[in-house]
Order: structure tokens, then C-alpha cells, then sequence
């Protein structure tokens, strides 16, 4: 193991690293300077969903005005109540993707955790040729293998459903997850294990009491993971979600701007509703994301 | 170290879960357990549909897509001279896509990085908004730029304008060119906060009593960060890259959506995979997935010489 492990198992390590950010080489920074990139780098982040939060509160006319408007007369909240009922039908692709998201995510967790303790803890024959097809699989994504799952599905009988989705975001989000959390449960020192299983604990009770709780930083960036990217699915669930009703939302909500017809004040607004917990959700764990993908990156 | 280990050695051969004489089979049948469930997800969701895209991209199929017989190569023939695409072009698209969106993603997320591990004010809230476009989804990110492009109604167009970039708004998604230059942009904004903040926790393990001592020796930041701070920083880049590589070749609705204009200009063979197939059936295009598939590998293996991500995993 090298320089950084989970906050639990190295208190000492941590402590030290707090109070060099804090000072050291970067004193020297202009604050102007600082100031100006800081609001530079700001703008052009939050820039284009301004412009999604402003064309929500649009009106129809308004936002396809031309020549167009920066603002509208009003603030159009009207347009988050009325797009329920609109032709957009929201509710629908996001259930839909709240669906496939969190079932995926569930199916992860539970086929993950095993996998990544077991070769994090023992070694036995094979395990590098595991490892092997876990990374091979790490760098495939349901676009490359479009057509196959699409034949695939056929072949099941389960076209059109969300089973299937659940399914490929599970699989394709899986050797992340593996790799993540394997690299957290090496980190826990492998005394603690040994010490409760000569007291008699199992494997399983082991993982459960005793690494899984020391692991939790690895857990959420695997869930966030899996979340985020069967959140952003777009290819598989393109070519086997074909009932309109049943789509997520990254392939129902590109129909509403296609040439015909152009609602964007829903769009947006569909989508302010879709990003806003998500930002949030990140917003609340933003410390833990970094420590999280630190244990990965620093293998 | 050596002693923590054979206290290790020590425990695990005296717990009762661990075989007393290790036969090598009975170690893997003991893993099985733990390993099945992936194993069989990888098999049945990845494994299979693979074989059966090669399968598949041998067979005949009649225009609504039944299956009539072997095919042999003609389905690969058809993928690459199929009238109106001119594939060197969609090759030459698919290396620049590649290249060009993991290297401007790399190297913008090194500065930003090192930008954000500074103390300035209101850090927080900028770190924050680099994060939004991850959060966001990338469909609906796309879905702005599209619609801020339009010439008509697009407010990226007017602002162009109105700040003096550009004369009059231009349709930015009608011609193939442009378009795939905003897809690259798009393509790089959305793969910026992953790489970022895997960098920013790569910083975080550069000790600064290195980086200090070779200020003291002399060193100027340029030679600080390419000698000291950029080798600290390599696994956390081997991991940006290779999630960037990854996104790249996920980002079809990025193009899909901008490249408006008709033809095949301003396609990558991923995205030509999805016109072939409802166009050319499942044949065709499960033969350009096969290439694309083999392209898909070669840059895995590319990475995997470079990169050497199986040390320590073993």
C-alpha cells in the first residue's frame, strides 16, 4: 500500500496532510488573481445551466423567440406545474430512470461487495486472470456492444423492458465498482479481520461487522457510481426501450426538441427537476467523493 | 512490514475457513462463492452479447430482419463501402474524437486541478460548480448547447454576438464541421469534473516537504511541477484517462444529438453503428460493431502496455 488510505485506518497520515494543504508553496498566490480565475472557472461551469433554470421559466413564445431574449417578461413558474400534464409527459421517463437506476445500483452493491473482499483478502489461483476480465470489462460501455445486447434481448423476451436495463447498467457498471471498493478493503488492515475471525466470526459475518463498516467511503463512490452512469445511459436503452411510456429520460426527452416540435421551457424544466438532487446529493458528499476516488487513484 | 505479514500468514492458515493443505483447486472453489454472482453477470451481460454481435455479423437477414443463412464477409463489406459514407473519413473523425477529447480533457483538468488545490475564497462554491456538469446528465447538457446554437432562437449564438466572437449567429449543428468541433467541446465539458477531481485527489498524496525542499534547491515551478508534482500524479492520471477513454467512446448522444446535418461527415463508427442498424438491419451494423469492438480493444491494450493498471492489484 502506498501513501493514501481511508481516513479510518491511518488518523496520524491524515492529520499531516490537513496541515500542509493549508500553507507551503502556494502561498505565494496573487488573491487577486485567485479571485478572478475562481469567478472565471464558475461562470463557465454553472453558465449553461443558467441558461437551462432561465428557459424554464420561459414561456413557449418566449423561448423560441426570434430574435431571441435573454429574459422573459416573467418568471414562468407555471411552466414546473403544467408540464405534468404536458406532451412531454415527465413522470413517466422519470420513473423510469429512477427505476433502472436504483435497481441497478442494488443489483452493483450486492454482486460487487463479495467479489471485491474476496480479492482484496485471499489469494487463490485464478484471481489474476479475475481481475483481468474485471478491468477488460471496465473499459467496455453499453455503446460498443449496442447491438449485441439488442439481439440479446430479443432472444430473452426482454425487449422493452426494464429488467434488461437494470441488468446491462448492472454488468457494465460492475468492474468499477469491483475495483473501487477492492482497493478500500485492502486498505483495512488485515489484523482487524484475523483477530475476529480466531474469535470465531465467519467470512461473511466478517465482511458484514467488521470490513464493510470501515469501508463505507469506498461504498459510496461505487454507488455513486453506478448511479450517476445508469442515470446518463443513453445507447442501450436507445435501441431496447421502445414503448415511449417506458423510456428513461435521456431518450424520451430528446424527442421534445427534435425538428417538429421545440418545448424547450419543458425540457428544461424537466431536467432543472431530474439534475437538482443529484447536484445536491453531490453537493452534501462532495468531501467524502474526493477521499473516495483518492483510495482508487492512488493504486 | 515482513512481520506484519507472517503475523497475517500466521492467522490465516490457523482460521478454520482457510484449507489446512492448500490444494490450488480447492483455494479457486473457495472463491467461488464470493465470485459467482459477478462472474455470471459478466458472462451472461457482456461475454455472451459479444459472441453473439460476431455471430450475428456473419448471418443474412432479409430487409424486416429475419435471418436467412450465412452470410460470410458481405456484412463487413457493405459497413465499409456502403454508398455515401465515406468511411476513411469516419475513421480519421473517430482517432481525432478520441484523441483530441482525452487529451484537452487531461490537460485542462491538470490546471484546473492544481487551480482548485490552491486556498482561495468561496473555494467551496467553485469546486461545487465544477462538479454540476457530472451531476448532470449528459443528454440534458447536450440538450442546452443544442438549443443555445440555434441561429434562429439560440442564446449561445446571441451572446456570441452580442460580445463581438461573431457577426451574425451561425448554425453551428447544420454543417458536419462544426458540429463535431462543438460535440468535441461538449464531449470535453462533461468529462472535465471526473478527471478533475481524480487529479485533485492525486494532489493531495504530493507531499509539499518534496515540493518545499526543491523550491529551497532552487527549483523553478515549472521544473517543481514536471519533476516532482507530475510523477506523484501518475496513477491518479492513469485513472483519468482511462475513465476519460471510456466516456469517449459513451458520448454518442453528444453526437447524435449536435450533428444535425445529413450525410455521414460527422460521424464516429460508433454512431454510425446506430444509423446502420436502422437502415441496414442488424447484420451490417453488427459487423461495424465487431470493428469498432476490435478498435475498442486496441486501445485497451494500448493502455494497458502504457499504464501497467495490474500492478499491485495482485
Amino acid at each position: 500500500m502506498t501513501t493514501l488510505l481511508p481516513t479510518t485506518t491511518e488518523p496520524v497520515k491524515l492529520a499531516d496532510k490537513r496541515r500542509n494543504r493549508s500553507h507551503g508553496v502556494n502561498r505565494k498566490s496573487n488573491p487577486i488573481a485567485m479571485g478572478i480565475g475562481g469567478v472565471l472557472i464558475f461562470a463557465i461551469f454553472v453558465a449553461p445551466y443558467l441558461l437551462m433554470l432561465f428557459g424554464s421559466l420561459k414561456t413557449q413564445q418566449e423561448i423560441t423567440k426570434i430574435p431571441p431574449v435573454y429574459f422573459g417578461e416573467t418568471l414562468n413558474f407555471s411552466n414546473y406545474v403544467s408540464m405534468w400534464s404536458s406532451n412531454v409527459h415527465p413522470s413517466d421517463g422519470l420513473i423510469a430512470t429512477v427505476v433502472i437506476a436504483v435497481f441497478a445500483t442494488v443489483l452493483v452493491l450486492l454482486v460487487a461487495t463479495p467479489a471485491a473482499y474476496y480479492t482484496a483478502r485471499f489469494k487463490f489461483p485464478g484471481k489474476l486472470a479475475f481481475m483481468f476480465l474485471v478491468l477488460i470489462t471496465q473499459m467496455l460501455q453499453p455503446t460498443v456492444l449496442a447491438v449485441g445486447l439488442f439481439r440479446e434481448m430479443l432472444q430473452l423476451n426482454l425487449n422493452d423492458t426494464w429488467i434488461a436495463m437494470i441488468l446491462i447498467n448492472g454488468a457494465f457498471n460492475l468492474a468499477f465498482a469491483v475495483w473501487i471498493m477492492q482497493a478500500f478493503f485492502a486498505s483495512v488492515p488485515k489484523e482487524i479481520d484475523e483477530a475476529a475471525v480466531i474469535d470465531g466470526a465467519s467470512k461473511v459475518q466478517v465482511l458484514f461487522k467488521i470490513s464493510l463498516p470501515l469501508v463505507w467511503p469506498g461504498i459510496v463512490t461505487a454507488i455513486i457510481f453506478t448511479f450517476v452512469s445508469s442515470w446518463n445511459e443513453y445507447a442501450a436503452a436507445s435501441v431496447i426501450m421502445t414503448s415511449n411510456d417506458k423510456q428513461p429520460l435521456t431518450v424520451s426527452l430528446p424527442r421534445f426538441f427534435g425538428q417538429y416540435s421545440a418545448d424547450w421551457q419543458y425540457v428544461f424544466a424537466v431536467s432543472i427537476v431530474a439534475i437538482l438532487p443529484v447536484v445536491i446529493l453531490f453537493a452534501i458528499i462532495e468531501k467524502r467523493l474526493v477521499g473516495g476516488l483518492t483510495a482508487g487513484a492512488v493504486k | 512490514m515482513a512481520v506484519t505479514t507472517a503475523t497475517a500468514d500466521t492467522a490465516v492458515s490457523a482460521a478454520p475457513a482457510e484449507s489446512k493443505k492448500p490444494g490450488r483447486f480447492r483455494e479457486t472453489l473457495a472463491a467461488l462463492p464470493w465470485l459467482s454472482p459477478a462472474l455470471v453477470l459478466i458472462a451472461a451481460i457482456v461475454i455472451y452479447p459479444a459472441g453473439y454481435m460476431i455471430y450475428t455479423s456473419f448471418r443474412k437477414f432479409t430487409k424486416i430482419g429475419v435471418e436467412t443463412g450465412a452470410a460470410g464477409w458481405s456484412n463487413y463489406k457493405i459497413a465499409l463501402t456502403y454508398p455515401g459514407v465515406n468511411f476513411p473519413k469516419v475513421l480519421m473523425n473517430t482517432f481525432i474524437w478520441v484523441f483530441v477529447v482525452v487529451v484537452a480533457t487531461l490537460v485542462i483538468s491538470l490546471a484546473l486541478a492544481q487551480f482548485l488545490n490552491k486556498t482561495f475564497r468561496f473555494r467551496k462554491l467553485v469546486r461545487l460548480a465544477v462538479i454540476i456538469p457530472w451531476a448532470a446528465s449528459v443528454v440534458m447538457t447536450t440538450s442546452i448547447f443544442f438549443y443555445g446554437l440555434n441561429p434562429d432562437y439560440g442564446l449561445i449564438n446571441k451572446f456570441m454576438v452580442d460580445i463581438g466572437i461573431i457577426d451574425a449567429p451561425i448554425g453551428f449543428t447544420k454543417s458536419a464541421g462544426s458540429a463535431f468541433v462543438v460535440a468535441i467541446i461538449v464531449a470535453v465539458f462533461v468529462s472535465l469534473p471526473f478527471t478533475t477531481y481524480t487529479i485533485l485527489a492525486g494532489l493531495q498524496a504530493v507531499p509539499n516537504e518534496v515540493v518545499e525542499a526543491a523550491h529551497m534547491d532552487g527549483a523553478g515551478a515549472a521544473a517543481r511541477y514536471f519533476k516532482i508534482i507530475l510523477p506523484y500524479l501518475r496513477p491518479a492520471i492513469s485513472v483519468a484517462t482511462l475513465i476519460s477513454i471510456i466516456n469517449v467512446f459513451n458520448s454518442l448522444p453528444i453526437l447524435k444529438i449536435l450533428v444535425e446535418s445529413p450525410g455521414y461527415d460527422g460521424d464516429i463508427t460508433t454512431t454510425l453503428i446506430f444509423k446502420y442498424k436502422t437502415t441496414l438491419g442488424p447484420g451490417v451494423s453488427s459487423a461495424l460493431s465487431v470493428m469498432n469492438f476490435l478498435v475498442v480493444l486496441v486501445i485497451i491494450g494500448i493502455y494497458l502496455i502504457v499504464v501497467k493498471p495490474m500492478k499491485d492489484r495482485t
